[in-house]
């Protein structure tokens, strides 16, 4: 994001949402997996939690960012219970909400850098091997697009698109793995 | 799960679109207007950009799985004409002021800025083929219409130069330039001080203050340290220079320093400071390879291993010696 053209409030919530949000994002997958029964409404009240989040920390940046995560989903979920009308069974029981298991920093923290190195390895691995192929080129021999086509026989089109739908699977593969740092 | 056939969320995707051309092909002025009309859209784009840009950030740390080598070392280098193939990298490096230096600074309108916050890091791709790789706390400016000159107003960047013997890529910090002449270098300013590193090739090292313009030619692995009185040339192993340059993948890596050492080095890329509070503490040796985001971890390491008082003020890790008996 640029720096130079945001306001300060804007610069402050972005750094504040990707430094002590994002992280959070395998324990709220959870957390939502558990208390909603709908999987395929998951992505969707993941990213209304992220836009209330966000956006009240355009205001401030709330104090304790856990707490502030998940008693927005909780409370997002009993919004749409109550608008449901009818509560399904299982939401309604629910509703006692099942907590996630805070994480408890270990005493390997030390090692963290090397075990994120081994994580990012591994998803590589899940890649699909023509997106793989294009990312290793471009991320780890930090090849331009052009020259990763012509690496690859394709044109600069496919690649944008390898390269693109790379970034996008290792994204989410790294989401659900969160980086370890608090 | 894998990610075989996984079908993405249509923001991810177009957030993900617009990091692969910010990163792997040129991004012009449009691109930036457009790409900032897209932010401004709603809420929803900027969050989803955030999110899919903190994953591809921490993929930085990939390129550690690459071997140090210089570039197409294979091919013998051609010596004359413009040879697009030699990739000149230069770090430039400065902590000074930028005020200190307004000698040359030239008129705001004729040049592009681009900067990073502490902790940030941001690549530019010139059209050219030229990357800018700017590290933590960092202002570059970029001379409209002409972009083989650049100007290191603070902090430090790594520069992978499309070389081209017709428009030799410049780089100003402070009263020093750097000229490419088909390369891999690096230069970087602490306080007064210029510090250029030769990586590979060779570059030229100009002062530009005094009146009898002392230029020197580098070799690889030659570090010349400039102020300005002094120019100081010594050589350092390549490991070395590698090791100073992982920032570019997100990691820090320290050979033995003394912990007041590595809180200087942390400290440039956190807003959370490492502050060390005594002699004793100060002169703790150890080593490692850290994520530039991790102060934790050196207090957690500074404690658990070396026994060392950490005291968490909420924008401090205070580390001190243990003075008394039991805490």
């Amino acid at each position: 994001m640029r720096s130079a053209d945001t306001a300060p409030a804007v610069s402050r919530a972005d750094r504040w949402f990707v430094r002590e949000v994002l992280p959070l994002e395998a324990q709220l997958m959870q957390f939502l997996h558990r208390n909603w029964h709908n999987q395929a409404e998951i992505a969707d009240l993941r990213q209304e939690t992220y836009i209330r989040v966000y956006e009240a920390a355009l205001k401030q940046p709330p104090e304790k960012a856990r707490e502030f995560v998940f008693t927005t989903a909780r409370n997002l979920i009993i919004d749409r219970v109550r608008r449901a009308r009818v509560i399904p069974i299982e939401a309604a029981a629910d509703l006692e909400f099942v907590e996630v298991a805070a994480d408890d920093p270990g005493p390997d923290q030390v090692v963290q850098a090397r075990d994120e190195l081994r994580r990012m390895r591994d998803a590589l691995d899940q890649l699909q091997p023509r997106h793989r192929e294009a990312i290793v080129l471009g991320r780890i021999e930090g090849m331009s697009r052009r020259d990763v086509a012509s690496r690859m026989g394709i044109t600069e089109l496919t690649a944008a698109q390898y390269l693109k739908l790379g970034i996008a699977a290792l994204t989410e593969i790294l989401a659900r793995a969160p980086e370890k740092k608090q | 799960m894998s990610a075989q056939g996984e079908t993405f969320d249509p923001l991810h995707l177009e957030a993900c679109d617009w990091l692969e051309k910010r990163d792997f092909a040129a991004w012009s002025d449009e691109d930036q207007t457009a790409f900032d009309a897209w932010i401004a859209q709603s809420p929803a784009h900027r969050i989803a950009y955030l999110r899919a840009e903190a994953g591809w950030k921490r993929t930085e740390m990939l390129a550690a799985l690459r071997p140090f080598r210089p570039e197409r070392a294979t091919q013998p280098r051609p010596q004359r004409k413009t040879s697009w193939k030699i990739a000149a990298a230069i770090i430039v490096c400065g902590l000074a002021g930028a005020g200190a230096w307004l000698g040359l600074q030239p008129n705001a309108p004729q040049y592009t800025a681009y900067s990073t916050e502490i902790g940030g890091h941001k690549t530019l791709a010139l059209a050219d083929g030229t990357r800018i790789e700017l590290n933590t706390n960092t202002q570059v400016r970029l001379l409209n219409g002409d972009h083989r000159k650049v100007w290191l107003d603070r902090g430090e960047a790594y520069f992978q130069v499309q070389h081209d013997a017709a428009h030799p890529f410049q780089v100003m910090a402070g009263n020093h330039k750097v000229t490419d002449l088909g390369t891999a270098f690096f230069v970087k300013r602490h306080a007064a001080n210029t510090e250029v590193a030769l990586v590979e090739g060779s570059a030229r090292f100009d002062d530009t203050a005094s009146g009898d313009s002392r230029s020197l030619t580098l070799a690889p692995g030659d570090v010349v340290i400039a102020n300005a009185k002094t120019v100081s040339l010594s050589h350092r192993k390549p490991a070395t220079l590698t090791a100073e340059l992982s920032w570019r993948h997100g990691v820090l890596i320290f050979e033995q320093m003394t912990l007041s050492a590595i809180a200087d080095e942390l400290n440039r890329y956190n807003q959370k400071k490492l502050v060390i509070a005594d002699a004793a503490a100060a002169k703790v040796k150890f080593g490692g390879t850290f994520a530039t985001s991790d102060v934790q971890a050196i207090a957690t390491a500074a404690h658990e291993i070396f026994g060392l008082k950490v005291k968490d003020t909420g924008t401090e890790f205070v580390i001190s010696a243990q003075t008394g008996k039991g805490n």
